[in-house]
Protein backbone atom coordinates (compact mmCIF):
# COMPACT_ATOMS: atom_id res chain seq x y z
CA UNK A 1 0.00 0.00 0.00
CA UNK A 2 1.22 3.51 -0.74
CA UNK A 3 -0.15 6.42 1.24
CA UNK A 4 0.61 9.94 0.11
CA UNK A 5 0.37 11.98 3.29
CA UNK A 6 2.44 14.94 2.16
CA UNK A 7 -0.24 17.17 0.62
CA UNK A 8 1.37 20.30 2.09
CA UNK A 9 4.51 19.61 0.02
CA UNK A 10 2.57 19.29 -3.18
CA UNK A 11 -0.55 17.66 -4.56
CA UNK A 12 -1.41 15.49 -7.53
CA UNK A 13 -3.03 17.38 -10.35
CA UNK A 14 -6.79 16.89 -10.47
CA UNK A 15 -8.42 15.23 -13.46
CA UNK A 16 -10.48 18.36 -14.11
CA UNK A 17 -7.46 20.65 -14.07
CA UNK A 18 -5.60 18.31 -16.38
CA UNK A 19 -8.51 18.17 -18.80
CA UNK A 20 -8.73 21.96 -18.78
CA UNK A 21 -5.04 22.20 -19.60
CA UNK A 22 -4.87 19.74 -22.47
CA UNK A 23 -6.43 21.97 -25.17
CA UNK A 24 -3.88 24.67 -24.31
CA UNK A 25 -1.16 22.33 -25.53
CA UNK A 26 -3.03 21.48 -28.72
CA UNK A 27 -5.72 23.77 -30.15
CA UNK A 28 -5.19 26.86 -28.02
CA UNK A 29 -1.44 26.89 -28.51
CA UNK A 30 -1.17 30.54 -29.53
CA UNK A 31 0.84 33.30 -27.98
CA UNK A 32 -1.60 35.47 -26.01
CA UNK A 33 0.20 38.57 -27.32
CA UNK A 34 -0.48 37.68 -30.97
CA UNK A 35 -3.20 39.63 -32.68
CA UNK A 36 -4.53 36.75 -34.79
CA UNK A 37 -7.28 34.37 -33.92
CA UNK A 38 -5.04 31.64 -32.52
CA UNK A 39 -3.36 34.14 -30.24
CA UNK A 40 -6.64 35.70 -29.21
CA UNK A 41 -7.98 32.33 -28.12
CA UNK A 42 -4.98 31.89 -25.83
CA UNK A 43 -5.39 35.38 -24.44
CA UNK A 44 -9.03 34.70 -23.78
CA UNK A 45 -8.10 31.56 -21.85
CA UNK A 46 -5.59 33.46 -19.72
CA UNK A 47 -8.01 36.30 -18.99
CA UNK A 48 -10.79 33.89 -18.13
CA UNK A 49 -8.44 32.21 -15.67
CA UNK A 50 -7.46 35.57 -14.19
CA UNK A 51 -11.09 36.49 -13.65
CA UNK A 52 -11.86 33.16 -12.07
CA UNK A 53 -8.93 33.34 -9.65
CA UNK A 54 -9.74 36.94 -8.78
CA UNK A 55 -13.34 36.13 -7.98
CA UNK A 56 -12.26 33.20 -5.79
CA UNK A 57 -10.49 35.64 -3.46
CA UNK A 58 -12.83 38.60 -3.76
CA UNK A 59 -10.51 40.57 -6.02
CA UNK A 60 -10.83 42.13 -9.45
CA UNK A 61 -9.23 40.54 -12.48
CA UNK A 62 -6.91 43.50 -12.93
CA UNK A 63 -5.42 42.87 -9.50
CA UNK A 64 -4.13 39.36 -10.25
CA UNK A 65 -0.66 38.78 -11.72
CA UNK A 66 0.61 35.38 -12.76
CA UNK A 67 3.99 34.16 -11.54
CA UNK A 68 6.04 30.99 -11.60
CA UNK A 69 4.83 30.00 -8.15
CA UNK A 70 4.60 30.93 -4.51
CA UNK A 71 8.26 31.84 -4.07
CA UNK A 72 8.23 34.31 -6.94
CA UNK A 73 5.03 35.92 -5.70
CA UNK A 74 6.53 36.31 -2.20
CA UNK A 75 9.81 37.71 -3.52
CA UNK A 76 8.00 40.14 -5.76
CA UNK A 77 5.50 41.41 -3.18
CA UNK A 78 8.11 41.98 -0.51
CA UNK A 79 10.74 43.68 -2.66
CA UNK A 80 8.05 45.80 -4.27
CA UNK A 81 6.72 47.00 -0.92
CA UNK A 82 10.25 47.59 0.34
CA UNK A 83 11.09 49.74 -2.67
CA UNK A 84 7.87 51.69 -2.28
CA UNK A 85 8.61 52.28 1.38
CA UNK A 86 12.21 53.27 0.79
CA UNK A 87 11.04 56.05 -1.54
CA UNK A 88 9.21 57.57 1.41
CA UNK A 89 12.08 56.92 3.80
CA UNK A 90 10.35 53.91 5.35
CA UNK A 91 12.82 51.09 5.81
CA UNK A 92 11.24 48.91 8.49
CA UNK A 93 9.65 45.55 7.67
CA UNK A 94 7.62 43.29 9.95
CA UNK A 95 7.13 39.57 9.55
CA UNK A 96 6.94 36.47 11.74
CA UNK A 97 9.63 34.09 12.92
CA UNK A 98 8.23 31.04 11.15
CA UNK A 99 7.60 32.26 7.61
CA UNK A 100 8.56 30.19 4.59
CA UNK A 101 12.13 30.75 3.40
CA UNK A 102 10.76 32.48 0.29
CA UNK A 103 9.83 35.28 2.70
CA UNK A 104 12.63 35.00 5.27
CA UNK A 105 15.45 34.90 2.74
CA UNK A 106 13.98 37.84 0.83
CA UNK A 107 13.91 39.77 4.10
CA UNK A 108 17.53 38.76 4.78
CA UNK A 109 18.49 40.20 1.42
CA UNK A 110 16.71 43.46 2.18
CA UNK A 111 18.41 43.60 5.57
CA UNK A 112 21.74 43.63 3.77
CA UNK A 113 20.42 46.56 1.73
CA UNK A 114 19.80 48.56 4.88
CA UNK A 115 16.25 47.61 5.87
CA UNK A 116 15.42 46.80 9.45
CA UNK A 117 13.37 43.66 10.03
CA UNK A 118 11.23 42.77 13.05
CA UNK A 119 10.14 39.13 13.32
CA UNK A 120 7.13 38.70 15.56
CA UNK A 121 7.12 35.71 17.92
CA UNK A 122 4.66 32.94 17.15
CA UNK A 123 4.45 31.46 20.66
CA UNK A 124 4.02 27.83 21.60
CA UNK A 125 0.72 27.59 19.73
CA UNK A 126 2.17 28.88 16.45
CA UNK A 127 -0.01 31.99 16.35
CA UNK A 128 0.89 35.65 15.88
CA UNK A 129 -0.72 37.99 18.42
CA UNK A 130 -2.50 41.00 16.86
CA UNK A 131 -1.55 43.21 19.81
CA UNK A 132 2.11 42.34 19.27
CA UNK A 133 1.81 43.38 15.65
CA UNK A 134 0.16 46.62 16.69
CA UNK A 135 2.99 47.36 19.11
CA UNK A 136 5.65 46.58 16.52
CA UNK A 137 4.38 48.94 13.81
CA UNK A 138 6.38 52.16 13.63
CA UNK A 139 6.24 55.41 11.69
CA UNK A 140 8.75 54.01 9.24
CA UNK A 141 7.17 50.55 8.76
CA UNK A 142 6.84 49.88 5.04
CA UNK A 143 5.33 46.41 5.09
CA UNK A 144 3.84 43.70 7.26
CA UNK A 145 4.06 40.21 5.78
CA UNK A 146 2.51 37.38 7.77
CA UNK A 147 1.65 33.99 6.33
CA UNK A 148 -2.00 32.90 6.22
CA UNK A 149 -1.29 29.27 7.14
CA UNK A 150 2.07 27.94 8.26
CA UNK A 151 3.37 25.18 6.03
CA UNK A 152 4.85 22.99 8.78
CA UNK A 153 2.41 23.23 11.67
CA UNK A 154 -0.65 24.36 9.70
CA UNK A 155 -1.69 27.08 12.15
CA UNK A 156 -4.11 29.65 10.74
CA UNK A 157 -3.15 33.22 11.57
CA UNK A 158 -5.76 35.83 12.58
CA UNK A 159 -5.44 37.44 9.15
CA UNK A 160 -8.53 39.60 9.32
CA UNK A 161 -7.39 41.20 12.59
CA UNK A 162 -3.87 41.69 11.30
CA UNK A 163 -5.21 43.24 8.10
CA UNK A 164 -7.43 45.59 10.10
CA UNK A 165 -4.48 46.80 12.18
CA UNK A 166 -2.34 47.41 9.10
CA UNK A 167 -5.11 49.27 7.30
CA UNK A 168 -5.70 51.49 10.34
CA UNK A 169 -2.02 52.28 10.61
CA UNK A 170 -1.65 52.79 6.87
CA UNK A 171 0.91 50.03 6.41
CA UNK A 172 0.91 47.64 3.45
CA UNK A 173 -0.12 44.10 4.36
CA UNK A 174 1.04 41.05 2.40
CA UNK A 175 0.15 37.47 3.21
CA UNK A 176 1.73 34.29 1.90
CA UNK A 177 -1.45 32.29 1.36
CA UNK A 178 0.27 29.40 -0.43
CA UNK A 179 -1.04 26.90 2.14
CA UNK A 180 -4.42 28.57 2.49
CA UNK A 181 -5.64 29.14 -1.06
CA UNK A 182 -8.05 26.44 -2.13
CA UNK A 183 -8.44 25.28 1.47
CA UNK A 184 -9.89 28.24 3.34
CA UNK A 185 -12.29 31.01 2.36
CA UNK A 186 -10.35 34.13 1.38
CA UNK A 187 -11.75 37.59 0.79
CA UNK A 188 -9.05 40.16 0.26
CA UNK A 189 -11.43 43.07 0.74
CA UNK A 190 -12.98 41.86 3.96
CA UNK A 191 -9.62 40.76 5.30
CA UNK A 192 -7.98 44.03 4.24
CA UNK A 193 -5.20 42.25 2.43
CA UNK A 194 -3.10 44.42 0.10
CA UNK A 195 -1.05 41.62 -1.45
CA UNK A 196 -1.45 37.86 -1.44
CA UNK A 197 0.63 34.98 -2.84
CA UNK A 198 -0.63 31.58 -3.96
CA UNK A 199 0.74 28.56 -5.82
CA UNK A 200 -1.20 26.20 -8.07
CA UNK A 201 0.40 22.97 -6.94
CA UNK A 202 -0.89 23.15 -3.35
CA UNK A 203 -4.51 22.67 -4.43
CA UNK A 204 -4.25 20.02 -7.15
CA UNK A 205 -3.18 22.42 -9.88
CA UNK A 206 0.05 22.27 -11.88
CA UNK A 207 3.50 23.07 -10.50
CA UNK A 208 5.55 26.09 -11.50
CA UNK A 209 2.64 28.50 -11.59
CA UNK A 210 1.29 30.91 -9.02
CA UNK A 211 -0.35 34.25 -8.63
CA UNK A 212 0.19 37.49 -6.79
CA UNK A 213 -2.77 39.65 -5.91
CA UNK A 214 -1.88 43.35 -5.65
CA UNK A 215 -4.60 45.74 -4.61
CA UNK A 216 -5.50 48.38 -7.16
CA UNK A 217 -3.75 51.66 -6.50
CA UNK A 218 -0.46 50.20 -5.28
CA UNK A 219 2.33 51.44 -7.54
CA UNK A 220 3.91 48.22 -8.71
CA UNK A 221 7.53 47.78 -9.58
CA UNK A 222 8.63 45.69 -12.48
CA UNK A 223 9.88 42.14 -11.84
CA UNK A 224 10.96 40.95 -15.28
CA UNK A 225 11.74 43.43 -18.07
CA UNK A 226 10.69 42.63 -21.58
CA UNK A 227 7.36 42.51 -23.31
CA UNK A 228 4.03 43.83 -22.15
CA UNK A 229 2.75 40.72 -20.38
CA UNK A 230 1.18 41.18 -16.94
CA UNK A 231 0.86 44.90 -17.66
CA UNK A 232 4.55 45.01 -18.43
CA UNK A 233 5.39 44.21 -14.81
CA UNK A 234 6.38 40.63 -15.42
CA UNK A 235 7.41 40.07 -18.98
CA UNK A 236 7.53 36.72 -20.73
CA UNK A 237 5.09 34.66 -22.74
CA UNK A 238 2.49 33.27 -20.37
CA UNK A 239 2.44 29.64 -19.30
CA UNK A 240 -1.08 29.32 -20.66
CA UNK A 241 -1.76 25.65 -19.80
CA UNK A 242 -0.51 26.08 -16.23
CA UNK A 243 -2.50 29.27 -15.69
CA UNK A 244 -5.67 27.62 -17.00
CA UNK A 245 -5.00 24.51 -14.89
CA UNK A 246 -4.46 26.53 -11.74
CA UNK A 247 -7.72 28.42 -12.21
CA UNK A 248 -9.66 25.21 -12.76
CA UNK A 249 -8.05 23.54 -9.74
CA UNK A 250 -8.88 26.49 -7.52
CA UNK A 251 -12.49 26.48 -8.69
CA UNK A 252 -12.76 22.76 -8.05
CA UNK A 253 -11.14 22.80 -4.63
CA UNK A 254 -13.53 25.50 -3.43
CA UNK A 255 -16.60 23.53 -4.53
CA UNK A 256 -18.19 21.74 -1.55
CA UNK A 257 -15.28 22.99 0.46
CA UNK A 258 -17.05 22.57 3.79
CA UNK A 259 -18.00 18.94 3.25
CA UNK A 260 -14.50 18.09 2.11
CA UNK A 261 -13.06 19.94 5.06
CA UNK A 262 -15.27 18.07 7.50
CA UNK A 263 -14.13 14.72 6.12
CA UNK A 264 -10.46 15.71 6.37
CA UNK A 265 -10.97 17.04 9.87
CA UNK A 266 -12.50 13.74 10.93
CA UNK A 267 -9.44 11.85 9.66
CA UNK A 268 -7.10 14.28 11.37
CA UNK A 269 -8.86 14.03 14.73
CA UNK A 270 -8.78 10.24 14.69
CA UNK A 271 -5.17 10.06 13.58
CA UNK A 272 -3.99 12.71 16.04
CA UNK A 273 -5.70 11.10 19.00
CA UNK A 274 -4.26 7.69 18.24
CA UNK A 275 -0.73 8.91 17.49
CA UNK A 276 -0.61 10.85 20.74
CA UNK A 277 -1.06 7.52 22.55
CA UNK A 278 2.59 6.88 21.70
CA UNK A 279 4.60 7.72 24.85
CA UNK A 280 6.69 10.90 24.75
CA UNK A 281 4.98 12.23 21.66
CA UNK A 282 3.50 15.67 21.13
CA UNK A 283 1.49 17.64 18.62
CA UNK A 284 3.15 20.92 17.64
CA UNK A 285 1.04 24.02 17.18
CA UNK A 286 -2.47 24.84 18.30
CA UNK A 287 -4.63 21.69 18.17
CA UNK A 288 -7.67 23.50 16.75
CA UNK A 289 -6.60 26.70 15.05
CA UNK A 290 -4.98 24.82 12.18
CA UNK A 291 -5.73 23.78 8.62
CA UNK A 292 -7.86 20.62 8.46
CA UNK A 293 -5.25 18.19 7.14
CA UNK A 294 -2.11 19.19 9.05
CA UNK A 295 -0.49 17.23 11.85
CA UNK A 296 2.98 17.89 13.13
CA UNK A 297 4.31 15.50 15.75
CA UNK A 298 7.53 15.10 17.67
CA UNK A 299 8.65 11.76 19.03
CA UNK A 300 11.36 12.02 21.65
CA UNK A 301 14.45 9.88 21.21
CA UNK A 302 14.26 9.50 17.45
CA UNK A 303 15.42 11.59 14.55
CA UNK A 304 13.08 12.81 11.84
CA UNK A 305 14.94 11.79 8.72
CA UNK A 306 15.29 8.16 9.75
CA UNK A 307 11.63 8.15 10.75
CA UNK A 308 10.71 9.40 7.29
CA UNK A 309 12.92 6.87 5.54
CA UNK A 310 11.47 4.00 7.58
CA UNK A 311 7.93 5.15 6.83
CA UNK A 312 8.88 5.42 3.16
CA UNK A 313 10.06 1.80 3.25
CA UNK A 314 6.51 0.94 4.36
CA UNK A 315 4.96 3.06 1.59
CA UNK A 316 4.05 6.10 3.66
CA UNK A 317 5.09 9.44 2.20
CA UNK A 318 5.29 12.17 4.82
CA UNK A 319 7.75 14.89 5.66
CA UNK A 320 9.91 16.22 8.43
CA UNK A 321 9.97 19.97 8.51
CA UNK A 322 9.54 21.41 5.06
CA UNK A 323 10.76 19.62 1.96
CA UNK A 324 12.81 22.66 1.05
CA UNK A 325 14.92 22.33 4.19
CA UNK A 326 15.36 18.57 4.19
CA UNK A 327 18.74 19.18 2.51
CA UNK A 328 19.96 20.96 5.63
CA UNK A 329 20.94 19.60 9.01
CA UNK A 330 19.41 22.28 11.19
CA UNK A 331 16.19 21.31 12.86
CA UNK A 332 13.15 23.15 11.53
CA UNK A 333 13.19 26.92 12.17
CA UNK A 334 9.43 26.67 12.54
CA UNK A 335 9.57 24.26 15.48
CA UNK A 336 12.36 26.27 17.09
CA UNK A 337 10.17 29.38 16.73
CA UNK A 338 7.45 27.49 18.61
CA UNK A 339 9.97 26.92 21.39
CA UNK A 340 10.36 23.17 20.83
CA UNK A 341 13.74 22.15 22.36
CA UNK A 342 16.39 21.48 19.69
CA UNK A 343 16.88 17.81 20.56
CA UNK A 344 13.14 17.18 20.33
CA UNK A 345 12.72 19.28 17.18
CA UNK A 346 15.03 16.81 15.40
CA UNK A 347 12.35 14.14 15.73
CA UNK A 348 9.50 15.82 13.92
CA UNK A 349 7.00 14.36 11.50
CA UNK A 350 4.52 16.28 9.36
CA UNK A 351 1.54 14.34 8.08
CA UNK A 352 -0.64 16.38 5.75
CA UNK A 353 -3.88 14.98 4.39
CA UNK A 354 -6.61 16.34 2.17
CA UNK A 355 -9.81 15.16 0.55
CA UNK A 356 -7.93 12.76 -1.70
CA UNK A 357 -6.90 10.69 1.35
CA UNK A 358 -9.11 7.98 2.80
CA UNK A 359 -10.00 6.48 6.19
CA UNK A 360 -8.29 3.25 5.05
CA UNK A 361 -5.08 5.20 4.59
CA UNK A 362 -5.43 6.59 8.10
CA UNK A 363 -5.82 2.99 9.31
CA UNK A 364 -2.64 2.00 7.51
CA UNK A 365 -0.68 4.90 9.01
CA UNK A 366 -1.94 3.89 12.44
CA UNK A 367 -0.94 0.28 11.87
CA UNK A 368 2.53 1.28 10.77
CA UNK A 369 3.72 4.38 12.61
CA UNK A 370 3.83 3.09 16.21
CA UNK A 371 5.95 0.12 15.15
CA UNK A 372 8.40 2.32 13.27
CA UNK A 373 8.75 4.65 16.24
CA UNK A 374 9.32 1.64 18.50
CA UNK A 375 11.94 0.14 16.22
CA UNK A 376 13.89 3.39 16.00
CA UNK A 377 13.67 3.94 19.73
CA UNK A 378 15.00 0.46 20.38
CA UNK A 379 18.17 1.36 18.53
CA UNK A 380 18.45 4.88 19.97
CA UNK A 381 20.98 5.67 22.70
CA UNK A 382 19.05 8.91 23.17
CA UNK A 383 15.92 6.93 24.05
CA UNK A 384 18.00 4.88 26.47
CA UNK A 385 19.02 8.11 28.22
CA UNK A 386 15.41 9.31 28.32
CA UNK A 387 14.27 6.00 29.77
CA UNK A 388 16.92 6.16 32.47
CA UNK A 389 15.93 9.73 33.25
CA UNK A 390 19.36 10.98 32.28
CA UNK A 391 18.08 13.89 30.20
CA UNK B 1 16.29 19.22 -3.16
CA UNK B 2 15.90 15.64 -2.10
CA UNK B 3 19.04 13.89 -1.00
CA UNK B 4 19.68 10.65 -2.73
CA UNK B 5 21.42 7.83 -0.95
CA UNK B 6 23.29 5.04 -2.73
CA UNK B 7 21.82 1.54 -2.89
CA UNK B 8 24.33 0.39 -0.27
CA UNK B 9 23.41 3.17 2.12
CA UNK B 10 19.76 2.35 1.66
CA UNK B 11 20.43 -1.31 2.32
CA UNK B 12 22.44 -0.65 5.49
CA UNK B 13 19.86 1.81 6.61
CA UNK B 14 16.88 -0.48 6.03
CA UNK B 15 18.63 -3.58 7.37
CA UNK B 16 21.27 -2.35 9.77
CA UNK B 17 23.81 -4.99 10.77
CA UNK B 18 24.88 -5.52 14.38
CA UNK B 19 22.21 -3.39 16.02
CA UNK B 20 21.90 -3.73 19.76
CA UNK B 21 24.00 -3.88 22.88
CA UNK B 22 26.51 -6.33 24.37
CA UNK B 23 25.88 -7.11 28.04
CA UNK B 24 29.50 -8.00 28.83
CA UNK B 25 31.16 -5.55 26.45
CA UNK B 26 34.68 -4.56 27.47
CA UNK B 27 34.83 -1.42 25.37
CA UNK B 28 31.95 1.07 25.06
CA UNK B 29 32.04 4.46 23.36
CA UNK B 30 29.36 7.09 22.91
CA UNK B 31 29.84 10.16 20.72
CA UNK B 32 27.76 13.03 19.36
CA UNK B 33 24.93 14.85 21.06
CA UNK B 34 21.22 15.31 20.69
CA UNK B 35 21.48 18.99 19.81
CA UNK B 36 23.40 18.32 16.60
CA UNK B 37 21.06 15.46 15.86
CA UNK B 38 23.25 12.37 15.92
CA UNK B 39 24.37 10.11 18.78
CA UNK B 40 26.24 6.83 18.30
CA UNK B 41 27.03 4.22 20.90
CA UNK B 42 29.40 1.39 20.06
CA UNK B 43 29.87 -1.82 22.12
CA UNK B 44 32.95 -4.01 21.66
CA UNK B 45 33.76 -7.48 22.96
CA UNK B 46 37.50 -7.89 22.58
CA UNK B 47 39.36 -11.14 23.23
CA UNK B 48 43.07 -11.68 22.69
CA UNK B 49 43.34 -8.39 20.86
CA UNK B 50 40.62 -9.33 18.39
CA UNK B 51 37.16 -7.77 18.10
CA UNK B 52 35.02 -10.86 18.62
CA UNK B 53 31.73 -9.01 18.66
CA UNK B 54 30.49 -5.52 17.99
CA UNK B 55 27.07 -3.89 18.34
CA UNK B 56 25.77 -0.37 17.98
CA UNK B 57 22.87 1.91 18.81
CA UNK B 58 22.31 5.13 16.90
CA UNK B 59 20.02 8.12 17.21
CA UNK B 60 20.32 9.95 13.93
CA UNK B 61 19.61 10.29 10.27
CA UNK B 62 19.76 7.62 7.57
CA UNK B 63 23.44 8.30 6.97
CA UNK B 64 24.23 7.97 10.67
CA UNK B 65 22.53 4.58 10.88
CA UNK B 66 24.11 3.31 7.66
CA UNK B 67 27.64 4.40 8.60
CA UNK B 68 27.33 2.85 12.07
CA UNK B 69 26.20 -0.38 10.49
CA UNK B 70 28.98 -0.39 7.90
CA UNK B 71 31.63 0.52 10.48
CA UNK B 72 30.67 -2.45 12.67
CA UNK B 73 30.95 -4.79 9.68
CA UNK B 74 34.37 -3.40 8.83
CA UNK B 75 35.88 -3.96 12.28
CA UNK B 76 34.24 -7.23 13.28
CA UNK B 77 36.88 -9.98 13.52
CA UNK B 78 39.69 -7.46 13.10
CA UNK B 79 42.55 -6.83 15.52
CA UNK B 80 42.62 -3.71 17.66
CA UNK B 81 45.43 -2.34 15.51
CA UNK B 82 43.43 -2.90 12.34
CA UNK B 83 40.29 -1.34 13.83
CA UNK B 84 42.27 1.72 14.88
CA UNK B 85 43.05 2.36 11.22
CA UNK B 86 39.34 2.74 10.40
CA UNK B 87 38.57 6.14 8.89
CA UNK B 88 35.29 7.77 8.00
CA UNK B 89 36.60 8.02 4.45
CA UNK B 90 36.89 4.24 4.24
CA UNK B 91 33.37 3.83 5.65
CA UNK B 92 31.96 6.30 3.12
CA UNK B 93 33.78 4.56 0.27
CA UNK B 94 32.46 1.19 1.38
CA UNK B 95 28.95 2.67 1.19
CA UNK B 96 29.55 3.98 -2.36
CA UNK B 97 29.57 7.55 -1.10
CA UNK B 98 27.30 9.90 0.83
CA UNK B 99 25.69 13.23 -0.09
CA UNK B 100 28.19 16.03 0.80
CA UNK B 101 26.03 17.44 3.63
CA UNK B 102 26.04 14.00 5.24
CA UNK B 103 29.79 13.42 5.38
CA UNK B 104 29.94 14.78 8.92
CA UNK B 105 27.63 11.98 10.10
CA UNK B 106 30.20 9.42 8.99
CA UNK B 107 32.83 11.11 11.15
CA UNK B 108 30.78 10.02 14.15
CA UNK B 109 31.11 6.35 13.16
CA UNK B 110 34.88 6.64 13.14
CA UNK B 111 34.81 8.51 16.44
CA UNK B 112 32.51 5.96 18.05
CA UNK B 113 34.86 3.10 17.15
CA UNK B 114 37.84 5.02 18.47
CA UNK B 115 35.99 5.98 21.65
CA UNK B 116 35.09 2.33 22.30
CA UNK B 117 38.71 1.22 21.72
CA UNK B 118 39.90 3.96 24.06
CA UNK B 119 37.47 2.77 26.71
CA UNK B 120 38.79 -0.79 26.28
CA UNK B 121 42.36 0.41 26.77
CA UNK B 122 41.43 2.34 29.89
CA UNK B 123 39.68 -0.66 31.39
CA UNK B 124 42.67 -2.83 30.58
CA UNK B 125 45.05 -0.37 32.23
CA UNK B 126 42.81 -0.18 35.31
CA UNK B 127 42.83 -3.99 35.56
CA UNK B 128 46.59 -4.16 35.31
CA UNK B 129 47.13 -1.74 38.18
C1 LIG C 1 3.92 28.80 2.83
C2 LIG C 1 4.66 28.62 1.56
N1 LIG C 1 5.15 29.68 0.91
C3 LIG C 1 5.81 29.57 -0.25
C4 LIG C 1 6.02 28.34 -0.83
C5 LIG C 1 6.78 28.27 -2.12
O1 LIG C 1 5.93 27.99 -3.18
P1 LIG C 1 6.51 27.46 -4.57
O2 LIG C 1 7.17 26.18 -4.28
O3 LIG C 1 5.32 27.35 -5.45
O4 LIG C 1 7.48 28.49 -5.06
C6 LIG C 1 5.52 27.20 -0.19
C7 LIG C 1 5.74 25.86 -0.79
O5 LIG C 1 6.45 25.04 -0.30
C8 LIG C 1 4.83 27.34 1.03
O6 LIG C 1 4.36 26.27 1.67
ZN1 LIG D 1 23.19 12.88 10.32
Amino acid sequence: MQVYADQAATTKISERALQAMMPCYTDIFGNPSSLHEVGRAAEEAVEKARKSIASAIGAEAGEVYFTSGGSEADNWAITMAAQLGAKKGKKHLISSAFEHHAVLHTLDKLKKEGFEVTLLPVHEDGLVRPEELEAAIREDTALVTIMFVNNEVGTIQPIEKLGEICRQKGVLFHTDAVQAAGHLPIDVKEMKIDMLSMAGHKFHGPKGVGALFVRKGIAMSNLISGGGQEKGKRAGTENVPAIVGMAEALRESLENREEKNAAVLKMRKRLTEAVLQIPKSRLNGDPDQRIAGNMNFCFEGIEGESLLLYLDLQGICASSGSACTSGSLEPSHVLLALGVPVEIAHGSLRISLDESNTEEEVDYILQTLPGVVKRLREMSPMWEHIQKGEV
Amino acid sequence: MAMTYSEKVRDHFANPRNVGTIEDANGVGEVGNAVCGDIMKMYLKIENGVIEDVKFNTFGCGAAIATSSMATEMIKGKTIEEAEQLTNKAVVEALDGLPPVKIHCSVLAEEAVHAALEDYRKRLAAQQQ
